[in-house]
């Protein structure tokens, strides 16, 4: 039994006469790793973050959580392992104050009273949210209500963690701020992360890629086998970062590369090649 | 139509313990026809702004000019019917805004609301369509069947089919996958010219507002801290930097090019073809290519 989400060839329909919205999907993501899920709007990606954390069930195939398989029965064993934060944390919230929304989900999770005040307060400062305590979710911008949704998980500390385009109300700093505070908390606790998002600067980041389109993986790999694909990608509708752009254009030019390069440092580590040889 | 703001100072629940004053003293003017974009952290001030150009909002001090149109402190508005009418602003998420049963009745909603005549209405419908690129077959559909890019279209059709004069955009490609928000751009950049509309943008993309906009405005805490050329202001890096933004990745890139090579590349949003054969031939040497 391996400690890993697993999807073994799962199909799932949201209606029985209508065509799935995947088919025959597998992958797996494993403990401690930084999984990037990209594809095209309705390419089945936040179908997939509801499969692993039992808001929906597979109708063919599995769906396991370290070896649990994810059923009706299971669920809230599975959702103490996989939290997740969805694109529209309207969706999410139950507290009527950022603190009690924060501290419904512990309760749930069974945490003691004394460690919630002390977590609620850690997660909201790893947010920078921390003077919003008494605030309602739902009178908070698009973005502050994605921290406070973040944060909430932050708090449970779940074994994976989800985040179905959980930043894009935020700005690009903003972004980087709380993916940077994710990933702290990833190191330290040996969490696993899954992102989901068009965003490329973290794709570029993340350890291993799934490219869906249409309702199937397209590809996997790391970002720099993803990333060397650039044409078949940019036929499925997602783009390639700034850098992959321009180093196929300047083969154009004859210009070789030793490896792909996928941002600034490694363009300029290559760039040196060619500025030095012959 | 131009947008004149005039010292503008807009302060949220003034005199409550929620006192927060968004605006302060902002001047602008915008020319009529012109492409705006409008950049600033989270929390700058962006939507409060452009509030102000359909009177959502009203000055707490200083006034602002719509056309003929003047929103002023402690003014009551008249006339509110038509410069709604001709302010079309698409916010953040529009598509949570959808109710209607079906595409057709959504878009029809304003210009119904206005009192257009049904012929007319039915004409703008389908103009609107054909401009979000949406096929008229699907004006009888549910918008809650469409896909999350199409129900955006349907909004922005919805606010197109008021024929505005002035198009204001709240960061309108947030969650759009790549190819959708590149779609959604070019469409809106050829509304701008066919229709001469007068163009506001807010967004985060540095990248946008260099391919699309004539005017770049930088806001920091309710004040302005930058206006002019988007090539211009994107120079000033180091002030950029001040209030937490970036430059577009193109420049970032070429600075570095510059720190590490000593070699400095004009960018005059050339395409990438050509840059890349400018950075092929200053950096490479002569012998290695011809
Ligand atoms: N609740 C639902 N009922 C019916 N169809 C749905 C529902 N949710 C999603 N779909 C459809 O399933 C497909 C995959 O959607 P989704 O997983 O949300 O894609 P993504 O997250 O990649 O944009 C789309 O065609 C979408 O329209
Ligand atoms: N209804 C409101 N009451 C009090 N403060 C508000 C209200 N709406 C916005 N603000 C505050 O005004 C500031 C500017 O907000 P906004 O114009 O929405 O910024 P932006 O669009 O640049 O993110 C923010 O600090 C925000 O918290
Ligand atoms: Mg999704
Ligand atoms: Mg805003």
């Amino acid at each position: 039994m391996k400690d890993r989400i697993e999807f073994e060839g799962v199909t799932f329909r949201y209606q029985e006469d209508a065509p799935p919205v995947l088919k025959d999907v597998d992958f797996f993501i494993e403990k401690g790793e930084w999984v990037a899920i990209i594809g095209h709007n309705g390419s089945g990606k936040s179908t997939i973050a509801k499969l692993m954390n039992g808001l929906l069930f597979a109708e063919n195939g599995k769906v396991s959580v370290d070896g649990m398989s994810v059923n009706p029965e299971s669920v809230w064993e599975i959702r103490k392992k996989v939290g997740m934060v969805f694109q529209n944390p309207d969706n999410q919230f139950v507290g009527t104050t950022v603190r009690d929304d924060i501290a419904f989900g512990m309760e749930n999770q069974g945490v003691p009273r004394e460690e919630m005040v002390e977590k609620v307060a850690g997660s909201l400062r790893d947010v920078q949210m921390e003077t919003y305590e008494n605030h309602e979710p739902h009178r908070l911008s698009g973005g502050q209500k994605q921290r406070v949704a973040i944060a909430g998980v932050l708090a449970i500390a779940p074994d994976y963690m989800l985040l179905d385009e959980a930043t894009a109300m935020l700005d690009p700093k903003g972004r980087q701020e709380i993916l940077k505070t994710v990933r702290d908390v990833q190191e330290k606790s040996n969490m696993s992360l899954v992102t989901i998002t068009h965003d490329l600067r973290e794709i570029v980041a993340a350890d291993r890629v799934i490219v869906m389109n249409k309702g199937e993986v397209w590809f996997e790999g790391t970002p720099r086998e993803v990333f060397a694909h650039k044409d078949s990608l940019s036929f499925i509708g997602l783009d390639v970062p700034f850098v992959a752009k321009l180093t196929e254009e300047m083969k154009q030019y004859g210009v070789s590369f030793r490896k792909e390069p996928l941002n600034h440092e490694e363009m300029v580590e290559e760039l040196w090649n060619l500025h030095s040889t012959k | 139509m131009e947008l004149t703001f005039n010292e503008v100072t807009y302060t949220y629940s003034p005199g409550t313990p929620f006192e927060f004053r968004a605006l302060e003293n902002l001047s602008l003017h915008v020319p009529s026809g012109s492409y705006t974009a409008i950049i600033g952290h989270t929390g700058s001030g962006k939507s409060t702004l452009i509030q102000h150009i359909n009177a959502l909002l009203q000055p707490t001090s200083g006034s602002v000019k719509v056309g003929d149109f003047v929103i002023e402190a402690g003014r009551k508005n008249k006339n509110l019917r038509s410069l709604r009418e001709k302010t079309g602003i698409v916010f953040q998420y529009p598509e949570h805004q959808l109710f209607e049963e079906t595409v057709e009745k959504d878009i029809a909603f304003g210009p119904k609301n206005f009192g257009v005549d049904e012929e007319e209405i039915r004409e703008r419908v389908n103009k609107a369509l054909e401009a979000v690129q949406l096929p008229e077959d699907m004006k009888e559909k549910s918008p809650f069947d469409l896909s999350g890019g199409q129900m955006r279209r349907v909004a922005i059709a919805g606010v197109l089919a008021m024929k505005p004069k002035v198009l204001v955009l709240d960061e309108p490609t947030a969650g759009l996958d790549p190819r959708g928000q590149k779609e959604m751009m070019d469409m809106f950049y050829s509304l701008h010219e066919s229709e001469e509309l007068t163009t506001v943008l807010v967004t985060h993309s540095m990248e946008d507002a260099l391919t699309y906009a004539d005017e770049v405005v930088i806001l920091n805490e309710g004040r302005k801290y930058m206006q002019g050329a988007p090539l211009d202001v994107f120079k000033r890096k180091e002030e950029l930097r001040q209030v937490q933004l970036d430059i577009p990745e193109v420049l970032e890139f070429l600075e570095k090019i510059e720190k590490e090579f000593g070699v400095s590349i004009e960018y005059n949003k050339q395409p990438l073809a050509e840059l890349a054969k400018e950075l092929t031939s200053r950096l490479g040497r002569r012998d290695d290519y011809e």
